[in-house]
């Protein structure tokens, strides 16, 4: 009984806690600016949207991968996973549950455009290294 | 000896903590996060002391017992320390250092008292079954003082990005090792659960040497972005 409750006080904390890493991962993202390639590559124009995210990733996997960004982007997909499946259960219940989802899956599009931005830019300095 | 699973995880975990303390020398904050360096440092010495002790003694032996429950309690101290210095700079600007002290060691020596009475009722190996319990125990109070400690973030309006990610880091791991533990005590079997407490014990270290990475000292957050309901 005493473990039930430590488990479910544990979950319940743990999810509190990932969604805020998330957020904070996503707050400083937000304040890159995206260059005009990847808004014409992604297609985002002024801002992301929810269904942005799941193109923005497949244009992000074409592209070499950065170290630094692997952990994160783990983390950001599980979140959108997670957002995706709260919309799916109970976004029909509650219609404001909706527009925070989309909101914050935004977000997540929006952080996975900077880390393509960022893997372009990474790339290019490698090849110029590697011709001089 | 373990497994080769267990082996794997234990050389990356030590891996990833040396990589903390090594990136903290190398961004010149070694002393500014004196706490959590020294908590990591005595994490890859208990390590090597418990290989030591396991590959001489073996797995089954009282020595390989004693020296994990007793690194194992250390541990969990030097933690209990480094959430503290994380509160010490939360909390810096109102000078309440002498106020969390008291509290921090009322909170200490109550976990401890509550411990030993609990192990007192019930085992006949008072000193290994206390270093478990008080562990376990500190374990759930560190979860339910990182949880005041991001509310005073959140309250406070703290902005130091590396502080935020710091605390939410050790708020996931708290949260995670307190569920495992939990999981370990409902299940009859040890099953994948005996995997997932080594592995929750690299991503402590795998997250604070990201944000060390990423994030300069001088980086700042807006707290109001991290509540999920905006107000």
């Amino acid at each position: 009984m005493m473990a039930a409750l430590i488990l479910l006080i544990s979950l319940v904390t743990l999810s509190m806690f990932f969604v805020s890493y998330c957020r904070s991962m996503m707050a400083s993202a937000a304040r890159h600016e995206l260059s005009e390639e990847v808004r014409d590559v992604t297609g985002i124009k002024e801002s992301a949207s929810a269904r942005d995210y799941e193109r923005v990733v497949q244009i992000l996997h074409l592209c070499p991968e950065r170290p630094e960004d692997r952990s994160s982007l783990r983390a950001v997909n599980l979140y959108y996973a997670g957002l995706k499946m709260v919309q799916g259960a109970l976004a029909t219940l509650t219609p404001g549950l909706k527009s925070w989802t989309d909101q914050e899956q935004a977000s997540c599009a929006y952080f996975a455009a900077v880390a393509l931005d960022r893997r372009i830019s990474f790339n290019r300095e490698m090849l110029a290294q590697q011709d001089s | 000896m373990p497994g080769p699973i267990f082996l794997i995880i234990w050389v990356v975990g030590t891996a990833f903590e040396l990589s903390f303390v090594i990136c903290s020398f190398l961004r010149k904050s070694f002393l500014q996060y004196l706490f959590l360096n020294l908590y990591l440092l005595f994490s890859v010495v208990g390590s090597v002391a418990r290989f030591g002790v396991l590959t001489h003694y073996g797995q089954d032996s009282d020595q390989y017992m004693y020296c994990y429950y007793y690194t194992d309690l250390v541990l969990t101290l030097t933690l209990f320390v480094a959430l503290l210095s994380l509160y010490m700079r939360v909390f810096s600007e109102l000078k309440a250092k002498q106020f969390l002290y008291f509290v921090a060691m009322v909170v200490l020596l109550g976990t401890a008292f509550f411990s030993y009475a609990v192990v007192n009722q019930t085992s006949d190996r008072l000193s290994t079954s206390f270093a478990y319990e008080l562990s376990q125990n500190l374990y759930f109070v560190g979860l339910i003082l990182t949880y005041i400690l991001w509310g005073a973030v959140m309250k406070l309006r703290e902005t130091r990005t590396r502080v935020v990610q710091f605390v939410l880091s050790l708020g996931i791991y708290f949260s995670a090792y307190a569920a495992c533990y939990a999981m370990v005590t409902m299940s009859e079997k040890p099953g994948v659960t005996q995997y997932l407490s080594p592995l929750l014990g690299c991503l402590l270290p795998l997250s604070w040497t990201i944000t060390l990475m990423r994030y300069s000292e001088e980086s700042r957050l807006a707290t109001a972005h991290l509540v999920a309901v905006q107000r």
